[in-house]
């Protein structure tokens, strides 16, 4: 099973080896890691998505709850809004360029950048979209893929404080 | 002020009285501070042993140790000290100097990464590179190391921070948004867990070093008694009850009492107090205490259900949850239960082939105790470590200091001097293997140097002796690396060439007279005990075999 973990953290320097080390050490399979800072000052969240069933991921949670700078976890795999974004660097000749704009449209992708055999495409969304539309571009020839990895909050009013 | 001398009028604030450390140019100024001090420096021969001395300080007094080293080499030397410190929960802070701050990257002279090295082995760590976060720093270094789970924490300093000028203004109050140790128990879970045990036919105590930590002692042998139930430790919890006390069992696991083993898988009520189940105290997991419902009380959430499955899991201080729990419970006698245990008390007590000729390490270990039943026990690893903990039959906590958790060998040496620095009137000794007391013996300089009169019982069987146990019993007698060739080597000698007090005994007749001898001297001793060679620890639960699986010897 995958987790999506919400994890507040004091923005000290050296919070984010502290967090990665732990997993590590303890043998957790981070799938991936997001930071930045938040709406409150000196507090950064990171959005980590894990692999492991129940136990390993209560052990992750306690585990992180153990450092000192961390102020609060949240698993927040359920019924949550989660987005993540990619660039896609895509070969582009003059006759299939047509074809992906027209593609990222469909995916409300946005062409950031343009070159003479080449384009770049923004693309937010959840995993399967991205994914998905990668995908689709493989057909002209990806040179380049760079995603952020998964940020995510819950819907509803509650906040992580 | 200068920020060094802010160091130490902080350290001074937090009650410090010792220091175990070694100078060196980066954190020279702070010791240039320190040289008004009322704190005492002990100057160690290795910044490992320096690190040991505070940890063996702070779990005999019970307060927070404190070790200085510089940067660089001096650094990296208290690595196996800090995580020795971990793996037992042991308060103690570490403070090492760092190169200035704006070489800080550059691989400049003595310059080591210590603060990423030491991240997975403190309880938390920090290189200040702010002056004016310096006191804050300490202040609330203290308070980790000491609250909550005990454990030690690093404090890097760059050198021009130690020179800067700062105002002396100690904060009282700490600000950790994420630091909230939890010390009240669930009264609800701890109305289940006393139904659990009053329900229970064959219930068992299972404490651990956090009921030491906790100073939890008196209300654990109260629960054992107002249950009753009989009373099983972790080594790191050995004299969390006294075990002469009827209902103690003395400690389990690998080298365990069979009757705490037999009784810990046989029971139906499991009560682990401030225990974290590591290996070697549960054998094969899947096969432990396969009857029991399991309560578990730990201060560290993350402990529960870590290795095992808890039916009643209860976080907070053991002292705390004890007092509370008493409360829940009446006495009811289980005579059968007592039979039972009472019989395999009987059946299989702690035992060993006696000898005229060659001297036991296990009769060693019981003439200190007759001797001296009060000293503070301290342990390097090995056969030593067990016999001593099979041996030695502990009064009371904190007497007991042993590395469980590292198993590091040359920690008992400089633990002994740490806890004699603590307790400079009480006898301390270290009882310890050849192997493990060469790997600190510089030290004897130290306690020569400071009048440190510890006591090292040296039980020499030229062996790596556990690890030749292992090859005898697993690998077919090959003897790879573990006979240390030492026929030439003189204790002795080398106690004598640091200036301290060398015997060596080689008959069973003269043990005694020994130990007699060098409790009344006056100076630090080391005694050669020329053991039987081949002697080796039962009762043992295999690795990976369940606790009731034991092998034993014919005696
Ligand atoms: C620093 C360190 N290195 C290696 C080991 C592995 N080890 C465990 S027991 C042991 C042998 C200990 O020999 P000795 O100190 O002579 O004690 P004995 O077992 O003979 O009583 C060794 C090498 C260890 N525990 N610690």
């Amino acid at each position: 099973m995958r987790h999506t973990i919400a994890v507040l953290v004091e923005d000290r320097p050296g919070v984010l080896a502290r967090v990665a080390g732990l997993f590590r050490r303890r043998g957790f399979n981070i799938e991936s890691l997001a930071v930045g800072i938040t709406e409150k000052h000196g507090v950064s969240r990171m959005t980590i998505v894990v692999s492991g069933d129940d136990r390993t991921i209560e052990q992750v949670t306690k585990q992180l709850n153990k450092l000192i700078e961390v102020i609060k976890v949240s698993d927040v795999s359920k019924n949550s809004v989660e987005r993540e974004l990619a660039l896609v660097k895509v070969s582009a000749t003059p006759q299939s360029r047509a074809e992906i704009i027209e593609i990222a449209n469909i995916f409300r992708a946005r062409i950031v950048d343009v070159a003479r055999d080449s384009l770049i495409v923004e693309v937010t969304g959840d995993e399967d979209k991205i994914s998905a539309f990668i995908d689709l571009m493989k057909q002209y020839g990806i040179k380049e893929v760079t995603r952020t990895g998964k940020i995510a909050m819950q819907r509803g009013s509650k906040a992580l404080e | 002020m200068r920020a060094a001398d802010a160091i130490i009028k902080a350290l001074e604030k937090e009650g410090v009285k010792h220091i175990f450390g070694i100078p060196g140019g980066a954190i020279i100024e702070v010791y240039d501070a320190l040289f008004d001090s009322g704190i005492k420096h002990i100057l160690t021969r290795h910044e490992q042993a320096a690190v040991h001395a505070a940890d063996g300080y702070a779990r005999a007094s019970g307060k927070v140790g404190v070790a200085f080293a510089t940067s660089g080499p001096g650094a990296t030397n208290t690595v196996t000290g800090i995580a020795t410190a971990y793996m037992d929960s042991s308060p103690i802070v570490v403070m090492t100097g760092q190169v200035a701050r704006s070489l800080i990257g550059n691989d400049a002279f003595q310059e080591a990464d210590i603060t990423g090295i030491t991240m997975p082995v403190t309880k938390h760590n920090y290189l200040v590179t702010d002056e004016n976060e310096l006191l804050k720093t300490i202040k609330e270094a203290f308070h980790i190391a000491g609250t909550g789970r005990p454990g030690p924490v690093l404090i890097d300093l760059p050198k021009d921070v130690t020179t800067a000028e700062v105002e002396f203004d100690y904060p009282e109050k700490i600000t950790l948004p994420g630091y909230r140790p939890k010390y009240r128990g669930h009264p609800r879970q701890i109305k289940k867990a006393a139904e659990l045990i009053m329900k229970a036919e064959r219930p068992v105590i299972l404490a651990g070093g956090g009921v030491i930590l906790s100073n939890a002692s008196e209300e654990l042998t109260k629960l054992a008694e107002t249950i009753p139930a009989y009373v099983a430790t972790s080594l790191m919890g050995k004299g969390a009850i006294p075990e002469t006390h009827p209902l103690s069992l003395g400690f389990i696991g690998m080298h365990g009492t069979k009757y705490a083993n037999y009784a810990v898988q046989e029971s139906d009520l499991l009560i682990a107090i401030g225990i974290r189940f590591s290996d070697r105290t549960t054998g094969r997991v899947s096969d432990f205490a396969p009857d029991a419902k399991i309560i578990h009380i730990d201060i560290d959430p993350a402990e529960i259900g870590k290795n095992i499955e808890i039916d009643v899991p209860i976080v907070g201080d053991a002292k705390l949850i004890l007092q509370e729990l008493i409360t829940n419970i009446t006495y009811r006698k289980r005579k059968e239960w007592e039979d039972r245990v009472e019989g395999w008390k009987k059946s299989y007590p702690l035992r060993y082939r006696k000898d005229d000729e060659k001297i036991k390490p296990q009769y060693v270990i019981e003439k200190i105790w007759e001797l001296q039943p009060d000293a503070i026990i301290t342990t390097e690893v090995g056969q030593n470590q067990m016999w001593a903990a099979q041996y030695f039959k502990v009064k009371r906590p904190r007497q007991f200091i042993t590395s469980g958790g590292l198993g590091t060998m040359g920690f008992g040496f400089p633990a002994a001097m740490g806890a004699k620095t603590a307790f400079p009137e009480k006898q301390v000794v270290d009882i310890a293997g050849d192997g493990s007391f060469l790997m600190n013996v510089q030290e004897l300089a130290t306690c020569v140097d400071y009048g440190i009169n510890v006591k090292v019982a040296v039980l020499n069987n030229m062996f790596l002796g556990m690890v030749r146990q292992w090859q005898e019993l697993f690998y077919d007698e090959r003897y790879s690396a573990t006979c240390l060739r030492c026929k030439e080597m003189s204790i002795e000698k080398i106690a004598e060439g640091f200036g301290a007090v060398g015997m060596t005994v080689e008959k069973p007749s003269e043990v005694e007279d020994a130990l007699k001898e060098a409790f009344e001297i006056d100076a630090p001793v080391v005694i050669d005990f020329r053991v039987d060679r081949l002697e080796n620890v039962y009762p043992m639960v295999p690795a990976g075999a369940a606790l009731h699986e034991v092998i034993d010897e014919e005696v």
